[in-house]
Formats: C-alpha cells, sequence, structure tokens
C-alpha cells in the first residue's frame, strides 16, 4: 500500500488546492510535498529494512482483456528515483516563494500532478501502465512551460511536445509488438523479461531502435538534444528544474530497466553505437557549454554532456556503470537543480544572464558566492561533493566497456571545469559594474534552499554507501539476466 | 599512537569548519589563535607518532568507513602511517604552522581574514589527507581539494580579473592532470583489483603483470604529478599563481602541494621503477624542465617570479632524480627545499610588506641595513638552496646529483648546469634585493621597515631548519666514519623503494669538490656584475638581443599554448554551435517538422469534400490495385 500511497498523496494535496484561496496555494502545496518527502523516506528506510515486504507492491486488475494490471513496485532501483522526486520537488515548490506567479492555482497543480506522474513512471511495473505514466507526466510539464513560459514560448514548446511525442509513439509500438509475441499476454515487465530476451535478434535490434527513440529524445542524447536548450531556456524556473532535474531521469530510468533486459541481444548488437553516440553527447556538450554567453542556456548544454556520460555508462550495463549511472541520476537532479535556481537568482535580480554584462558579484554577496562556489565544485565533480562518485564510477564502467570511449569520455573532467569556471568568473569575479553593484543580498529563504542544496551535495558526497547498497543487488541481478542471454561474461574484469 | 593519525587532519577540518560557517562574525583575535593553533596541535600529534616510528618503523592502516563500495571495488576512508607519510605530515603542519603565524602578521590589514585563514586550513587539511590516505582515491580526494584550495587562495583578490584568471588557469590544468591519475587509478584497479596500495604493491612482485601496462599506470600517474608538480608541459601555472598571497605562495606553490607529485612517485616506487620506459620519461621531463625554468629565473625582475621559476627549476631536477631511481633523495630535497623555499618566499613576502607591495627587484637594493632579520634569514636560503655545506641544501642536492651521476653523466652534466643557474639567479636576486643603494622612489624608501616579529620568528625558524635540516641525510663519503649517514634513506627503505648505488668514495668526494668549486666561481661572477659593476636589470622598453628577448618573455610558451590550444578550442565550439547546432542538426530537425507540415498542406488539397474527386479516386486506385494483383500473378 504504501507505493501505491505514494502516488495518491500529491494528488490528495492537489485536490485541496482546488478548494483554497490563490494565496494558500503555495504553501499547501509546500506542506504536501514535504509530507509526500516524509513519506517517501519514511517509506524508503522502511524497504531498506524489509525489501520482501508487500507494503512495497502493489497490484490490481486493470484492463483485464488486454491483460494490463495495475503494477507497481518499490525495488531497489527505483528507490534513488523515487528519493530524488520527493527530494527535489519541495525544494522547486521552496523556489517560487518570493516570487510572483501568474496563476499560482493552476501552476502548483500543475507540479504536484507531474510529481504523481513521475513516480508512476518510476514505479510501474507494467509496461502499459509504464506508457500511460509517461504520457501523464509530458502534459503537466507541458502545459507549464506553455501556460508560464517566456516570450516565444509556443513554437519552443510545440516542437518540444512533438518531438517527445514522436518519440513515445515508437515505444507504444514496442510494447505493442513485445505483447503480441508473449504468450502470456500481459504487460507484466517480468514477462517481457523473459519472453522479450528470446525473440530473434533482428526482432530484439527493431524493438531497441524503437525504445532507444523514445528515452533518447527524452534524456536527450546526440542528436536528438535540439528541443532541450531553447525549452529549458523559455520554460519558467520551476519548469526547468523539474524538467532536467527528475524528468530527463525517466529516460536513463528507463534505459536500465525498460530496454536493455528487455532485448539484452538488441543491446548487445547495437551497444557499440549506442555508447558512442553518448560519448558524442558528452564531448559536444560541454564544448557547447564552453560557447555560450547566456548562463541559462550553458547549464542546458552542460546537462546535454553529463547525461551523456550516464547514458553511456548505462549503455556498457557493467555493474560500475550502472551504478554510477544510477547513483549520477540522483546527483545530477541535485546540482542541476541548485544550479537553475542560482541562476534564477540572478535573473531575477539583473534581468539578464548574459555572462558578459555581469561580473564582480562576489564583492556585492559573499554569501551568495559561497554558496554558487559549492555548487558549482559539486558540478565539476571534485572528491567528496556527490557527483564524484557518479562520475568515477560512470567512467570505471566505461572504462571496462573501451578504453578509448572512456578516454573520450573523461575529456568531461577537463573540460566541465572549463566551462563552469569560466561562468563563475564572468559572474561573480573581476569588478563590480554598474549593474551588478545593484546586486541585492540573498535572502532567507534563498540561503535555505542552498543551504539545504549544500549540506545535500556533501552528505550524498561522502555517504554514497547509503545509497549504493541498496540498488547493488537488483542490479547485479539484471546484469546476471542480459550476460547470461547475451553469453557475455558476468564481470568483464577486462 | 599511529592510531591517532586521524586527530592530525581532524583539527584543522575543526578549525576550518567554526571560521567558515561563522564567516566574519568571529572576531579576528579568536581566528588568529585558532587557525595557527589546530595546525600546531596537529604538528604536536605528528611529532609523537613520528617519534613512535622512529623507535618502531612499521607501517599502520588506521581505517575508518568505507566511502563507497560497488561490486568488488571499494574505496575506504582510511589512513596509512608509514615513514613517507608521517614525514610528510611533518613537513606540512611545521612549516603550515610558521606560515599561518606568519600570515597573521602579513594579512593583519586584510579585510577577509577570516576567509584567509579558513581556506589556509581547509588547504592543510586536504594535504593531509592526500599523503595520509592508503588507496589512490582517498589520495584523489586530497589531490583535487588542495587544487581547490589553491584555486580559491590564488584568487583570492578575485577583484582583480587577472588574479581571477590566474586561479582558473591552475585548476584547469591541473584538471588535466587529474584526468591521467583518474585513469591510472582505474587501469590499476584493472590491473590489480584493487587500489589500496598496500595490496597493490604487494603483488607488484609475485604477480606476473604484463609490462606494458605498467608502463601505461606509471604514465597515467604521471601526467597527474606533471600537472601537480608544474612539469613541463604542464608548468604555466605556477608562475602565475604567484597572483595569490605571498604566504600561499610559500606554503602552497613552493613547500607542500607542488610536491605532491613527488611524493605520488616516491609511494608508487614499487610500481614506477618496473618501468625503465616510464622512468627515462621521468627523468627527461625532470631534466627539461629544470633546465627551462632555471634560464628563465636568470632574467626575471619579479621578486616572486624568480621564486617561481626556481620552484618548478628545483621540482623538475627531482623528478630528474626520481626517473634515475634516487626515490629517497628526491624525498630528501624535498623536505629541505620546503625549510628553504618555504623561507624564501616568506622573506620576499617580508620584503614586498616593506617595499608597500612593490615586487621588482629593480625597484629595491639596500634593504639590508633597514631590514636585518629578513636580509640574514634570506641569506641562510640563498646559501641553503646554492648547497654550499654545511646548509641543508648541500646535502639534498648532493645525494641527487651523486645518484643522478651514477645513472647517466649527460644528464647529470645538465643538472650541474642546473644548480649553477640557481646559484646565479639565487645570488643576483640577493645582491639586487639588500645591497647597493634603494632605487626606489622617497615615498617607499622611507616606509622601509621590517616586519613585525609575527613574520620574522617564522623566517627565524625556517633559517635554522635551512642550516640543520640537512643532516638527516648525512651523505656517505663526509658521514662514513661517524656512522651517521643517510639517516633518513634508512628510515625511508620501508615505504620507498631504495636506490642501489654504489659510488666510490674518491669519485664522490671528487664530484663534491669540482660542484663547490663551481659555485664559488658564479657566485664571484654574480657579484662581479650585480655589486662591483652594480649593474642593474634593464628596463622592459629597452632592446635585447633575441635569445634574451625569448627567454625574459618566458619562451613565449603561454602565447604558444594560446595560439594552438585555447583558441583553437573556443573557435571548434563556436563552429559547433554556428554549424553544426544551429545550420545543421536544428535545420534538419525543424526542416522535417516543416516538411510534415507542407506535405499536409499538400494532402489537405485532396479533401476536398466534392464527392466525384472521391469517387474517381477510388476508381483509380482500384485499377492501380488490380494491375498490381495481375502483375504479379
Amino acid at each position: 500500500m504504501l507505493a501505491l500511497l505514494i502516488i495518491i498523496l500529491p494528488l490528495v494535496f492537489l485536490l485541496f488546492n482546488l478548494f483554497l484561496s490563490e494565496k494558500q496555494v503555495k504553501n499547501n502545496t509546500l506542506v504536501g510535498s514535504l509530507a509526500t518527502l516524509g513519506l517517501s523516506v519514511y517509506t524508503l528506510y522502511n524497504y531498506t529494512l524489509q525489501p520482501t515486504s508487500i507494503d512495497f507492491v502493489f497490484i490490481t486488475d486493470w484492463i483485464g482483456k488486454l491483460g494490463a494490471t495495475f503494477f507497481i513496485k518499490i525495488d531497489g532501483i527505483n528507490f534513488v528515483l523515487i528519493l530524488l522526486t520527493a527530494l527535489l520537488v519541495p525544494f522547486i515548490v521552496y523556489s517560487t516563494f518570493e516570487r510572483e506567479i501568474k496563476n499560482p492555482k493552476a501552476y502548483f497543480s500543475l507540479i504536484l500532478a507531474m510529481q504523481s506522474a513521475l513516480f508512476g513512471v518510476f514505479l510501474a511495473k507494467d509496461a502499459l501502465l509504464f506508457y500511460v505514466f509517461w504520457e501523464l507526466a509530458l502534459l503537466p510539464i507541458y502545459l507549464i512551460c506553455l501556460i508560464f513560459g517566456e516570450e516565444g514560448r509556443q513554437r519552443i514548446t510545440f516542437k518540444f511536445f512533438i518531438f517527445t511525442l514522436f518519440g513515445s509513439l515508437f515505444m507504444l509500438l514496442a510494447i505493442i509488438f513485445l505483447w503480441l509475441h508473449n504468450p502470456e499476454r500481459t504487460f507484466n515487465i517480468y514477462d517481457l523479461y523473459q519472453y522479450g530476451s528470446v525473440l530473434p535478434a533482428k526482432q530484439q535490434v527493431f524493438i531497441f531502435i524503437a525504445f532507444y527513440l523514445a528515452f533518447a529524445i527524452k534524456i536527450p542524447i546526440f542528436p536528438l538534444h535540439t528541443w532541450q536548450a531553447d525549452t529549458y531556456v523559455n520554460a519558467p524556473t520551476q519548469g526547468t528544474m523539474l524538467l532536467s532535474g527528475i524528468m530527463l531521469k525517466m529516460g536513463t530510468f528507463a534505459l536500465i530497466v525498460w530496454l536493455i533486459p528487455i532485448v539484452p541481444i538488441g543491446w548487445k548488437l547495437a551497444s557499440k553505437y549506442v555508447v558512442i553516440l553518448s560519448v558524442i553527447s558528452v564531448v559536444y556538450g560541454s564544448l557547447l557549454a564552453l560557447s555560450q554567453h547566456h548562463f541559462k542556456r550553458m547549464l542546458a548544454y552542460s546537462s546535454l554532456g553529463h547525461v551523456g556520460l550516464i547514458a553511456a555508462g548505462i549503455f556498457t550495463f557493467n555493474l560500475q556503470g550502472v551504478q554510477g549511472a544510477l547513483y549520477q541520476m540522483l546527483s545530477h537532479g541535485i546540482n542541476v537543480v541548485a544550479l537553475f535556481f542560482i541562476c534564477d537568482m540572478i535573473l531575477h535580480r539583473m534581468k539578464t544572464d548574459n555572462m558578459n554584462s555581469l561580473g564582480g558579484i562576489r564583492n556585492v554577496s559573499k554569501t551568495f558566492g559561497a554558496f554558487f562556489l559549492i555548487v558549482t565544485f559539486a558540478s565539476v565533480a571534485l572528491p567528496i561533493t556527490n557527483s564524484f562518485v557518479g562520475e568515477f564510477l560512470l567512467l570505471h564502467g566505461i572504462f571496462q566497456y573501451n578504453t578509448i570511449a572512456a578516454v573520450f569520455a573523461c575529456t568531461t573532467v577537463v573540460l566541465s571545469a572549463l566551462y563552469m569556471l569560466r561562468a563563475y568568473q564572468k559572474i561573480m569575479h573581476g569588478d563590480a559594474n554598474d549593474l551588478t553593484m545593484t546586486f541585492s543580498n540573498i535572502t532567507r529563504h534563498e540561503k535555505i534552499v542552498l543551504g539545504a542544496m549544500a549540506v545535500l551535495i556533501l552528505f550524498f558526497g561522502i555517504f554514497p554507501n547509503v545509497i549504493l547498497q541498496v540498488s547493488e543487488e537488483p542490479i547485479k541481478q539484471l546484469i546476471e539476466h542480459v550476460r547470461t542471454v547475451t553469453a557475455l561474461p558476468s564481470y568483464a574484469k577486462f | 599512537m599511529e592510531q591517532l593519525i586521524y586527530l592530525i587532519p581532524l583539527f584543522p577540518l575543526i578549525s576550518f569548519l567554526i571560521i567558515s560557517l561563522s564567516g566574519s562574525r568571529l572576531p579576528k583575535s579568536i581566528t588568529t589563535y585558532l587557525a595557527p593553533g589546530s595546525i600546531f596541535v596537529s604538528f604536536v600529534v605528528a611529532l609523537l607518532i613520528f617519534a613512535a616510528q622512529i623507535s618502531h618503523p612499521q607501517a599502520v592502516t588506521v581505517p575508518l568507513f568505507t566511502w563507497f563500495k560497488v561490486g568488488e571495488f571499494h574505496a575506504d576512508f582510511s589512513f596509512l602511517v608509514d615513514a613517507l607519510s608521517i614525514l610528510f605530515t611533518l613537513v606540512i603542519t611545521g612549516v603550515g604552522f610558521l606560515i599561518h603565524v606568519y600570515s597573521t602578521g602579513y594579512m593583519h590589514d586584510e579585510k577577509d581574514y577570516n576567509r584567509y585563514f579558513s581556506y589556509l586550513n581547509l588547504f592543510v587539511f586536504f594535504m593531509l589527507l592526500l599523503v595520509l590516505g592508503d588507496n589512490f582515491l582517498l589520495m584523489f580526494i586530497g589531490w583535487e581539494g588542495v587544487g581547490l584550495c589553491s584555486y580559491l587562495l590564488i584568487g583570492f583578490w578575485f577583484r582583480n580579473s587577472n588574479y581571477a584568471s590566474a586561479a582558473k588557469k591552475a585548476f584547469v590544468m591541473n584538471r588535466i592532470g587529474d584526468f591521467g591519475f583518474l585513469l591510472g587509478t582505474i587501469l590499476i584497479f584493472g590491473v590489480f583489483g584493487s587500489i589500496n596500495y598496500h595490496e597493490v604493491f604487494a603483488q607488484v612482485g609475485n604477480v606476473v603483470v604484463d609490462g606494458k601496462l605498467i608502463t601505461w599506470i606509471t604514465i597515467l600517474l604521471f601526467i597527474g604529478a606533471v600537472g601537480k608538480s608544474a612539469q613541463i608541459p604542464l608548468f604555466t601555472w605556477l608562475p602565475d599563481a604567484m597572483a595569490g598571497p605571498t604566504p600561499v605562495s610559500a606554503l602552497i606553490h613552493a613547500a607542500t602541494m607542488v610536491t605532491a607529485g613527488i611524493y605520488l612517485v616516491a609511494r608508487c616506487s614499487a610500481l614506477f621503477s618496473l618501468s625503465t620506459y616510464t622512468m627515462h620519461v621521468i627523468a627527461i621531463i625532470g631534466i627539461a624542465t629544470a633546465f627551462l625554468s632555471a634560464t628563465i629565473a636568470l632574467f626575471q625582475n619579479d621578486i616572486k617570479k624568480v621564486l617561481a621559476y626556481s620552484t618548478v627549476s628545483q621540482l623538475g631536477l627531482i623528478f630528474c632524480a626520481l626517473g634515475c631511481g634516487a626515490f629517497s633523495a628526491g624525498v630528501f630535497h624535498v623536505v629541505t627545499h620546503a625549510f628553504f623555499k618555504a623561507l624564501l618566499f616568506l622573506g620576499a613576502g617580508s620584503v614586498i610588506h616593506g617595499m608597500s607591495g612593490d615586487q621588482d627587484i629593480r625597484n629595491m637594493g639596500g634593504l639590508r641595513k633597514k631590514m636585518p632579520i629578513t636580509f640574514y634569514t634570506f641569506l641562510i636560503a640563498t646559501i641553503a638552496i646554492s648547497g654550499i655545506p654545511p646548509f641543508a641544501g648541500f646535502f639534498s642536492k648532493d645525494q641527487m646529483l651523486a645518484e643522478i651521476f651514477a645513472v647517466n653523466k649527460i644528464m647529470f652534466v645538465l643538472a650541474l648546469l642546473v644548480s649553477l643557474m640557481t646559484v646565479f639567479y639565487m645570488f643576483r636576486l640577493l645582491f639586487l634585493t639588500f645591497y647597493g643603494e634603494t632605487r626606489a622612489n622617497d615615498i617607499v624608501k622611507n616606509h622601509i621597515h621590517e616586519s613585525p616579529k609575527s613574520m620574522t620568528i617564522p623566517l627565524s625558524i625556517l633559517a635554522v631548519l635551512s642550516v640543520i635540516g640537512g643532516f638527516i641525510g648525512f651523505p656517505h663519503a663526509l658521514g662514513h666514519e661517524l656512522h651517521i649517514h643517510h639517516w633518513l634513506d634508512g628510515f625511508l627503505a620501508n615505504a620507498v623503494k631504495p636506490n642501489n648505488v654504489e659510488m666510490h668514495l674518491n669519485t664522490e668526494l671528487l664530484l663534491m669538490a669540482i660542484t663547490l668549486v663551481l659555485i664559488a666561481v658564479v657566485i664571484i661572477l654574480a657579484r662581479n656584475i650585480f655589486i662591483s659593476k652594480k649593474s642593474i636589470p634593464q628596463s622592459d622598453e629597452a632592446a635585447m638581443p633575441l635569445l634574451k628577448e625569448v627567454i625574459y618573455y618566458k619562451y613565449y610558451i603561454d602565447e604558444i599554448y594560446e595560439a594552438i590550444i585555447v583558441k583553437p578550442l573556443n573557435k571548434i565550439a563556436g563552429f559547433l554551435r554556428d554549424y553544426i547546432e544551429r545550420s545543421g542538426i536544428d535545420a534538419v530537425v525543424n526542416g522535417i517538422g516543416n516538411s510534415v507540415v507542407n506535405w499536409s498542406q499538400l494532402l489537405r488539397l485532396t479533401q476536398t469534400g466534392g464527392l466525384g474527386f472521391y469517387v474517381g479516386a477510388m476508381v483509380i486506385s482500384m485499377i492501380v490495385l488490380l494491375l498490381f494483383l495481375i502483375l504479379k500473378l
């Protein structure tokens, strides 16, 4: 039941929203997201104590004729994504405090709807259910971007919408195909693991490509990324946070759970190409980040690079790669939300994020400078910040797969330092100019958000084992399954 | 005793947390005692453990907790106490403490006093992690952590964009090295199945490991060392790093952080000595760096820049020795170098203090009388670095030169030339700064004064160490009668691969004598030029001979890097942005989108609504379909 409650609780608060006045909506949403966080932490903590308890599974008939069930379950893998979603939404909601929101009722309700759908995506163990949640998650974010975005949002949001819809159609085709080839005629993920993996190689490749399109657009991976930067820049800050912090992890999560174990032979045949595309994402995203003048756009491209590395690690499908990927999803989510929050602070005060017209802010606000510095170095993956562990494991995983790919992926170590420090320097260092002189000091709200972010960054940097040990066993099982089917050695030592 | 090792990094960490979290609310007077005090307590603990190690030399592992573990791979927070790590710890906390005390005087009027000390404490913490960790990844935490602190302290006065840029440059160049370090660590795990020093080195002798892989591992690790210790081709950040406050240059960019690369090689001496290829590379890069930067130091006019190039040069010399297998001699020179180079930098800081911030030696001169303590301590350091007995530098440099001589004679000649250049530029610096008439303007001139006690006392202590510090490694040729020779080598024997060079007593004495005569000649030469002839380096505008110009402008290496790396990289990024992203991929995507729209517009024309059109279309398509069927049959 607890698993179901996690999906329902945000919706309950959404209902409250409808009956509350515009002023109360904000607080109600914050309380709701905090309650969800509390429930999630409680659930996940209990999960670590007794993972087999029925509290963490919920299954009921749904569309009986098709064999589709409402089947959700917590396991060691979606554990991390549940934690991420539950952890970030309160920050995302809280980041709107002290900001004017046009139509708060709609805005906050959409955020809660989004959260619920995201939980659904991560928890679903039935392919049709997964697909429904997947599309459900798209709607709120589409509306958030469309209604609350910047000038010229219609065209950009439409592009984003069409792009992702295009991808998910292929996923639907693939799911139907799998259903047809499943003698049990169910959408149950474990059946799909079983019957998908015995399909002929050619069919597996086709299914792989169909799923890949859906997931790679969402993540995004080069060259399917062109919706990303425009959408990030145009969306309202909270929309960007939801997109980059949580939503793109739908794609990387699905690669681990919904793609590779279902068609292991398809993966084996395609892995070379998809790893190459992911590594291209890393280098390409980092180089484009280096060439940007606007901070928000730079963050969008840096995100392309970071998730490219995650995808590359997943496609190597060894223990270090997948564990690193999962951990990096958590870290990247935290860091990118912190970065977009900082970007919002700058945009709100200076009305521009053009780095060439900023500078010297560290002279004006020291506290802001210190927080920004911590987040910057977390993003650069300095050891004892959260992203180092993930990045190291990812590189380790890629290295086991292919040395050359690892060398290229490893350029992120240098390039990320280059563009992040460049940005920090342009915004914060030097003499304050007429514009930045007016940078008003960091408020209490902002201090709370950034302070909590800094704590999370360090906590997950120093005690990664808290998470890693939960996800290790289920990932091992998936790898075992894939390695058995593809007859690859279980633990490639070298 | 060794179990207390965790206390050593703990004290600076606590002090850092207190100072940084309380921000500017903490009174200066508390910081003044807290920051140096925490390092001093660590130093005392280090001394106790050192004493325990002397009586019972042993390697002790002190585990704290598992950092992260994935499958077979695990990285732990656990410390390793052995001769090598405790020796470095002593230098870090000892010299670190003195520099902290000095800083309380030097930074007295700084408004960001607390921020400065929080960074400095954090640096010491990370540096201690670096040398105390018992595995490569823990070393890497320290390794990157000191890089972070270096970034923060070089850019301490970030209001000046040039300083901030220097900080960025240092961090990025270090990152290039870290790239190698990371890959090396991963490769080590691949080959040995562990990243723990003991588990790795234990296998080195037993298991037959592919020599090629060892070469790769050591080369990758060495790339890390090249970045951190400022060797060719990644050395250009160190002279720029002089943008930071002078005590920072003394602590980070002379005595401790830049020696991390040497620590790494010495720590892995068991691995490195297996690959002759890597050893050659190290020796050649070392001597090339030493030579190149010594020539640059000959013509520099900024007191800190001279010392910076000197540091690069000395590090190069140490790497050359390491490449020749002289691991413990290299570590020995790291220790003595920490004493006299820190002293030189702090002396320079005192001079800059007295000169109201001017760093150009062309404006100095005659400071001997006005700043006597600074002068005498600077003199001692100059003698020490020149390698004149019985000062510290003599012993360590002599041991390195002797062991280089035993391996390669050409390398020895180059190393000897480097030491002679060192003598020249150091005495040039000494003479121009402290002798003759003061060339500064009257305002500065009247202001010149000796620095406060908080600065001169650390100078004096370091001066004492620069005099006697060399006795820990008394050479065989002089000390064999006394049975006190090579104490350090023996102490380090458990941790660092010993070098078994047998050298004839007379050869060693002869080398020593030749070196000393040449040093004397160079000093007289420098005296002739800068005291008797009173020649002052010309101003920047004056024309110079081509060779001198090239050297004076540091061989234009920065400009070359700018032209062949930085600019092309930005060009590529810009090209990707403008052509591949915007007019390429995005245009294709939009093109597909638009063409779908266009085609649907076209298709919409077919939805005429006229019944006749539909019927006609139906008939035509049925005919086409029939034709297909017939033809197929």
